[in-house]
């Protein structure tokens, strides 16, 4: 973990809501799974997002303008400076794992891209389901159809499967050993009521996001655990819903 | 030039403390800088049972600072002396604070005297001002009373000096300082957070499940500094002030106002290195200000 200042490289918006944001900087080697802290301008608090990518002292960053905070980073133009953190929290552990299936629920499937080329990179290729409320939700279909087998699901049917995540699973009978599910909380809690042998990626209003201020701590059977900290990855047979 | 202050008989090197419940047990900060430049730290709230705190969300974001509504989480008062000052311990070489919390007089009694052995640590901090308990909290923060009896209570089993830390969310701060004073408390700190709420714009749904919690950061020091001078005037014993210090030259102004030391909460959560980072500038600022010892400007606004 590092506070450090990025620079804008490029700033592309996706779809009606969604940017993929790349940064610039002194960045230390990122795990899938790891989040940065970025500060907007005019915002007290550093805004926390997964790393969707981190190639050649790059990050990307997938986010959807839906606050103000987030509103005001789809302004910002190559060149423009963000304080950061970097590289905070525990990722994904990718061992003993031969069979990967990764699940995205909308904004949720960032982390997996970064996920997925490290699956690539121990020569496996994963399958993917990534689930949108509607096609103009949906992002990066193509970027993931280069690092695994693509499956989609939409809440109205738009695109692929007309289900949600877990529904879509079952729809494309998908076998794992192991899932890597990343999204709305809802979604997080049927696929751990599902099966154990998963990892899930959790997000939090964060106050400090590095361990100080206790602000984003859920209850595992563990003890209490800091999405900051211990997390954002748990397994999902350790998180109290 | 001279930064050192006294506190309950201990000196320290700078004024400038980590607040409770911004920096959990120190080690954390370890990781970022050496934290032996910091005059001491004020540790996480500890309680005599391990608490979970409030369910998530439990920060929303403002202008000029932030809420929290926490909880007091913390994993109990003997897990605290056996495990949590023996990591802050290897990594950090001088004395401490240890902030107490409670929800009934006994508790508190007890969780201060689990620290009467531990070496490390040269004073309570009595939290009878946290918005964020349901029983006890600022329960015993709000009626001059209460907070007297309690401190009387501690003052009995507790081997080392007491400060109480005292709410703002009270008409009149002055009372419950000169209370706590008069029942032997050895020093004040002040101001825990400010009691407000945020409502999703959205759901139209409080941000907190707690729905309240406590308003913290550079929004609060001019009520902060307020408060600090007049409790300096209203007693006698050492006034700690805090809220919403970000810079060296807060903790200049809140030293004027009357601050024998100076905590430092919510910077630390939006720059991990605050604190070194206030210290650093503190030898630049008082020479800008022609200061040569800290010890000297201590309540210097009250001066004629």
């Amino acid at each position: 973990m590092k506070l450090t200042t990025l620079e804008v490289i490029s700033n592309r918006q996706l779809n009606p809501r969604t940017y993929e944001l790349i940064l610039s900087g002194d960045i230390p080697p990122v795990k899938s799974g790891q989040f940065a802290d970025l500060a907007v301008k005019g915002w007290f608090l550093k805004r926390p997002f997964s790393i969707a990518d981190c190639e050649g002292g790059r990050i990307t960053v997938l986010y959807k303008a839906i606050g103000g905070g987030t509103r005001e980073m789809a302004g910002w133009k190559k060149g423009d400076t963000t304080d950061a953190l970097v590289c905070i929290g525990e990722g994904f552990d990718t061992s003993a794992c031969l069979k990967p299936l990764l699940v995205g629920g909308g904004i949720g499937a960032a982390p997996l891209y970064l996920l997925a080329k490290e699956f690539n990179a121990m020569g496996i290729t994963p399958d993917i389901l990534l689930a949108f409320r509607d096609k103009e939700e949906a992002y990066y279909i193509d970027e993931f159809k280069a690092l695994g087998n693509v499956y989609l699901s939409t809440d109205n049917g738009s695109l692929g499967y007309k289900g949600n995540a877990l529904e879509a699973l079952k729809y494309y009978n998908l076998e794992f050993d192991r899932y890597y599910a990343c999204g709305p909380l809802p979604m997080l809690k049927a696929f751990a009521e599902y099966s154990r042998q998963g990892q899930l990626s959790l997000e939090a209003r964060m106050g400090c996001g590095f361990g100080a201020c206790m602000g984003c701590s859920i209850k595992t059977k563990g003890g209490p655990k800091r999405v900051c900290k211990e997390g954002p990855v748990f397994r999902a047979d350790e998180v109290i819903f | 030039m001279d930064l050192r202050v006294n506190l309950l008989g201990y000196t320290l090197d700078n004024p400038v403390i980590p607040a409770s419940g911004t920096f959990g047990f120190g080690y954390e900060f370890a990781e970022f800088y050496d934290i032996n430049c910091l005059g001491s730290i004020s540790l996480k709230g500890t309680t005599l049972e391990p608490r979970y705190g409030n369910p998530l969300p439990r920060i929303a974001e403002c202008p000029s600072g932030l809420l929290n509504s926490i909880g007091l989480q913390n994993p109990g008062a003997q897990k605290v002396v056996a495990e949590e000052l023996a990591k802050l311990g290897r990594v950090y070489g001088k004395k401490v604070i240890a902030n107490v919390g409670g929800s009934a007089i006994d508790d508190y009694v007890q969780t201060a005297s689990e620290f009467n052995n531990a070496d490390s640590v040269f004073a309570i901090e009595l939290n009878i001002s946290c918005p964020n308990v349901k029983h006890g909290g600022m329960a015993f923060g709000t009626d001059p009373k209460v907070a007297a009896e309690l401190v009387r209570e501690v003052k009995k089993a507790s081997t080392k000096p007491v400060m109480v830390k005292l709410s703002p969310n009270v008409t009149d701060i002055t009372e419950l300082a000169k209370a706590v004073e008069g029942a032997g408390a050895d020093a004040v700190s002040l101001i825990n957070t400010l009691v407000g709420m945020r409502i999703d714009l959205r759901t139209a749904k409080p941000i907190l499940s707690a729905v309240s919690g406590g308003y913290s950061g550079p929004g609060v020091f001019p009520v902060a500094l307020r408060m600090v001078y007049q409790v300096k005037k209203a007693v006698g014993i050492p006034v700690v002030g805090m809220g919403g210090i970000m810079t060296a030259y807060d903790v200049i102004e809140m030293m004027y106002a009357g601050a024998a030391a100076v905590m430092v909460g919510t910077a630390n959560l939006v720059n991990p290195y605050a604190c070194r980072d206030i210290i650093a500038s503190l030898p630049r600022v008082m020479e800008e200000l022609n200061i040569s010892s800290l010890k000297e400007i201590i309540g210097r606004a009250h001066n004629g």
